[in-house]
């Protein structure tokens, strides 16, 4: 056998650039220097109050907005990657801070990601004074915070489950703290990082095109970009525009898989644990293209070991550690624990009494009738999530039996899934409009248009994933129709359902807040719900109302969660595993 | 090199490990274990699962702290991983993210070692172990005995003066194994490793005889030693000379012996640890036991040859048929007892009722849920019941690998049944067993 060479391009021989790193080169330099002639915008005078800069609506300035949504998008993917290899760290190592900082991200996950915006833009706006820095950064943060929970989480779980002989390993050879992370804990969570980074992008298009035309209270602001190219379309009843918005978009995701995605995705193949090759390995284009040039090649390379062999200029080699047995005496553990606890139910009654000042202004019924919303909204995604089953369940599982199918299709679901619907809405709107329908019903499937896709390309997924024997018993023992649904495909695909469910339910809450309001010119359709109540409040500045709305949808999202979807998700785990 | 053990390289003293069970309580491991090891001796840990001797191991490695007694490596204390003691796991343990060389020179990074130098040293080591040409592949490329050899190369590249080896060839097929050992055991002969000392941790017999110079046979709840067997034979040795049976016998015999003052379990009390051994190997040991050549009484080694089985899946099988009365173990000969004979001559309903009827009569946890059962309301009761009872005799991961094995053999003797999604027993369709 031939052993891959990838290293022997490193052994002192003579790199000379070939025709791909010619390639290869303009390529990359051509993207650094839209980076920075985008980025250098984004810093212009700004007054609060004023929209400006002026957005126009020739489509030719399109591609410029385009740049601008997607630099917003890296800077917070940076971000949220930074906050991702603390935070996750932190929780999995510290065994003080561990036990607040895990179920932080629990709460994190289920607070709606736009209440994040609505409470702090004026905070970020005011921190950069008379820049557009401010209203920026409030964007990226929005972003970042529809990513990064996901991602620790993520990471928090691997770092979690690193293999013990691995562990082991490390330990018997003397790595240290610094050198077993980069060497082996990181590693090991590469492969399902990526993944959720993957996911949590797509789901943030929406987020991104959310945030870039908003209004708080007299705070109006305008972001160049995809997204506020859009709310002016619609403003001005423009259809055309609207169209070539859609196009744009459409482009950008597109351009975000092929250049990011897939490279990235083939890349983490090979931090796979399971050292058996399975199936057909992720491909990419660009990712081939990298291995082939020689100069790209050895700057990826050193690029991909930078972290290591910073960790070994910087950190002094030495001699085995030898760990010190010394533990603390056993009473001043204890104490410390006890002051740690002390601590921590002190900030949380703090943040309570905060909390309660802060929402006190409103009557206690008004309370009540808040929570009565929440019911409203409940009712909406519950019989959303019934239908979008009902519909793609079957075609999904159709469409996953017949592999061909399904390697053309579920690309096609999973670039639906990352397009912000939002860009969509004003079509429905519209169509809304023209028929006089009732806004408490047709506005409706808004909210789930954009998260159904999750539910399509999940159950695809699972539908493939059913072992071939298994299918041959059926046929053998002649089961079809209702029968065959019931004792196999349903119960084959259930797990992957579940995933599907979930992460659409997230979404649906999320996209309540949009989706539940919308405008289409002068006229504005309103269903009645939590959603559209926070995004009234937002629109009036009423921080009180704002906070006890998140709140109120917080809760319902953390109790459905641990009530219903994580015992749907146990019993998928144990009773309907298929390995 | 000297085959006696002149100086010693390691030494062990009164060493206990227990690990903490619920409130206090504690499950011990390992028990006053007491060992020396000299330089140029390969010694052999042999033991059933639950002997605690991959804890000893990774007690020596300094990977664990031990709760008693003391480790001392070249005269000084053991308190965490020592330089100089190299490890070979029976999982690989190779990070899949690094090539082969990678891999090998992980045992380096941490060393003061440039990178030149340990470059060079890496590849020669992969050289020594016959891996050459694979310097850049990926784990995943190779096969289970070239793996095995990475983490031979990673451990070796150190140069280690002891090398410990937990269970190193269990993971692979029979031949690569058997390449792998002679390839290692040359290296060590011809003195082409600087290794000192090799501690190896085994549930194979024959390998232990084939490998070790002295082996150390541990005993169960807690581990301790009970014996040690020096191996004097030359390499290399001949699996089928009769002194390497012999001592292969002998071994079998010293791991089936009980201690002193114990007699043969006449039915065991409830919180006794039942042995993992699935109804259908019982069945299929006691088939095989009573057809030819063995007509009811069988040489261990041979029976075990014959069907295949480690010590690890041998001797808690041996160790059901007699908690059961079907058979006894004795100088390292089973033989079936009568009730075992007319189990193996019974139809499928018939071995049934025999099993249940023993079952009963001689496991009182069986006798005793089925009691409970009976006695309940509604004949059902959650097993947690049941576990938490095991709970004041054994740990809790012991509790439940106990009540899980009782609950097999009670299914499949019908005398309860059990709804694993609910976690309940109950009396619902046990067709016999009525008393």
């Amino acid at each position: 056998m031939q052993p891959l060479t990838t290293d022997d391009n490193f052994r002192g021989k003579l790199t000379t650039p070939n025709a791909w790193d010619l390639a290869a080169f303009f390529l990359v330099m051509g993207i650094i220097a839209l980076l920075a002639w985008g980025s250098r915008e984004m810093a212009l005078p700004y007054v609060p109050g004023k929209t400006v800069p002026s957005l126009s609506p020739d489509p030719w300035h399109l591609p410029y907005y385009a740049l601008r949504t997607v630099i917003r998008m890296g800077a917070a993917l940076c971000l949220s990657l930074a906050f991702t290899l603390t935070y996750a760290t932190l929780a999995a190592k510290n065994r003080r801070l561990g036990p607040i900082l895990v179920p932080a991200l629990d709460i994190l996950q289920s607070v709606p990601i736009l209440g994040f915006l609505s409470v702090t833009v004026t905070g970020f706006i005011s921190l950069f004074p008379g820049s557009l820095l401010g209203v920026e950064a409030a964007s990226i943060f929005v972003i970042f915070t529809s990513q990064a929970w996901n991602m620790a989480f993520s990471f928090y779980q691997s770092l979690k489950t690193v293999p013990r002989d691995l562990g082991e390993a490390a330990t018997i050879f003397g790595l240290s703290p610094w050198k077993r992370f980069w060497r082996v804990e990181a590693p090991f969570g590469v492969p399902p990082l990526i993944w959720n980074i993957m996911m949590s992008v797509s789901g943030g298009w929406f987020f991104v095109v959310a945030s870039e035309a908003i209004t708080v209270g007299k705070t109006s602001v305008t972001l160049p970009g995809v997204g506020s190219y859009m709310a002016l379309a619609i403003h001005r009843q423009d259809l055309g525009a609207i169209g070539w918005a859609l196009a744009t978009m459409a482009l950008v995701i597109f351009l975000y898989d092929q250049l990011f995605f897939r490279p990235l995705v083939a890349w983490a193949e090979k931090f796979r644990v399971e050292l058996t090759e399975s199936g057909a390995p992720p491909e990419s284009w660009l990712l081939t293209i990298f291995t082939r040039t020689r100069l790209m090649g050895r700057l990826l390379h050193l690029v991909g070991t930078l972290p290591a062999q910073l960790a070994e200029r910087f950190t002094r080699p030495r001699r085995i550690r030898r760990r010190s047995r010394r533990p603390i005496r056993p009473e001043i553990q204890r104490t410390i624990d006890l002051a740690w606890n002390a601590i921590f139910a002190l900030a949380a009654l703090y943040g309570l009494w905060k909390l309660a000042t802060f929402v006190s202004v409103i009557p206690l019924h008004e309370v009540l009738s808040v929570f009565g919303l929440g019911l409203a909204t409940l009712a909406r995604v519950t019989v959303l999530l019934a239908l979008a089953s009902l519909l793609w369940v079957p075609v999904g599982v159709r469409i996953g039996l017949n592999p061909r199918w399904a390697t053309r299709v579920q690309p096609v679901a999973q670039f639906l899934a990352a397009f912000p619907a939002n860009l969509f809405f004003p079509v429905v709107v519209v169509l809304i409009v023209h028929f006089r329908l009732n806004p408490e019903i047709w506005t409706a499937p808004l909210m789930i248009l954009g998260t159904q896709w999750y539910i399509l390309f999940n159950v695809i997924a699972g539908a493939s994933a059913i072992p071939n024997d298994l299918r041959e018993a059926a046929t053998n023992l002649g089961l079809s129709g209702w029968e065959l649904w019931r004792r196999l495909l349903l119960p084959g695909i259930f797990p992957s359902l579940v995933t599907g469910l979930v992460t659409a339910s997230g979404g649906t809450w999320n996209a309540s807040i949009v989706a539940e309001m919308v405008s289409w010119g002068p006229t504005t359709l309103t269903a009645t719900g939590l959603g559209s109540a926070i995004a009234r409040w937002t629109e009036q500045g009423d921080y009180p109302h704002i906070i006890l709305g998140i709140a109120v949808m917080s809760i319902f999202v953390v109790c459905l969660n641990r009530l219903f979807w994580r015992r749907l998700y146990l019993l998928a785990q144990t009773r309907y595993r298929l390995d | 090199m000297t085959t006696s053990a002149s100086a010693e390289l390691l030494r062990l003293d009164s060493i206990r490990k227990s690990y903490r069970k619920t409130e206090g309580d504690e499950h011990l491991v390992l028990d006053g274990v007491a060992l020396a090891v000299g330089e140029g001796e390969i010694v052999a840990l042999l033991g059933r699962s639950g002997s605690g001797k991959s804890t000893l191991l990774r007690i020596i490695s300094g990977l664990v702290a031990p709760g008693g007694g003391t480790v001392s490596y070249g005269g000084k204390p053991v308190t965490g991983p020592v330089e100089g003691v190299a490890m070979v796991f029976q999982t690989f343990a190779l990070m899949p993210w690094l090539t082969v060389l990678e891999n090998v020179e992980l045992g380096l990074l941490a060393r003061r070692v440039p990178a030149a130098e340990r470059r060079r040293r890496a590849l020669e080591a992969i050289d020594l172990i016959g891996l050459d040409g694979f310097e850049s592949a990926f784990p995943k490329e190779l096969s289970g005995g070239m793996r095995q050899r990475v983490g031979f190369a990673r451990a070796l590249v150190v140069e280690p003066d002891l090398l410990l080896m937990d269970e190193p060839f269990s993971a692979l097929d029979v031949l690569t194994a058997e390449t792998l050992r002679t390839d290692l055991i040359e290296l060590w002969i011809e003195r082409r490793i600087p290794t000192r000392g090799i501690i190896l941790v085994s549930h194979n017999i024959e390998e232990s005889v084939l490998l070790a110079d002295r082996i150390v046979i541990l005993g169960s709840s807690p581990g301790r030693i009970v014996a040690e067997v020096p191996v004097h034979l030359p390499h290399p040795r001949d699996r089928e000379a009769p002194a390497f049976r012999k001592l292969v016998d002998d071994v079998y015999a010293l791991m089936t012996e009980r201690p002193r003052g114990v007699t043969r379990p006449e039915g065991v009390p409830l919180g006794h640890r039942l042995p993992d051994a699935s109804v259908s190997r019982l069945t299929g040991l006691i088939d095989a036991l009573a057809r030819e050549p063995y007509r009811g009484r069988a040489d261990l080694p041979e029976i075990a040859d014959d069907q295949g089985l480690s010590v690890d899946h041998l001797f808690p099988l041996l160790e059901a048929l007699e908690i059961l009365g079907f058979a006894r173990v004795e100088a390292g000969d089973v033989e079936l007892t009568p009730s075992g004979k007319s189990f193996a001559e019974a139809d499928i309903l018939r071995q049934k009722e025999i099993f249940a009827e023993h079952l009963v009569r001689r496991v009182s946890l069986a006798a005793h849920i089925r009691r409970v059962l009976d006695e309940r309301p509604g004949n059902r009761a959650p097993e947690e019941r049941f576990l938490r009872e095991l709970e004041d005799y054994l740990s809790e991961d012991e509790a439940q690998r106990v009540l899980r094995v009782v609950i097999e053999w009670g299914r499949n003797a019908e005398i309860f049944a059990y709804d694993e999604s609910a976690g309940v027993l109950s009396l619902e369709n046990p067709v016999e067993g009525e008393e």
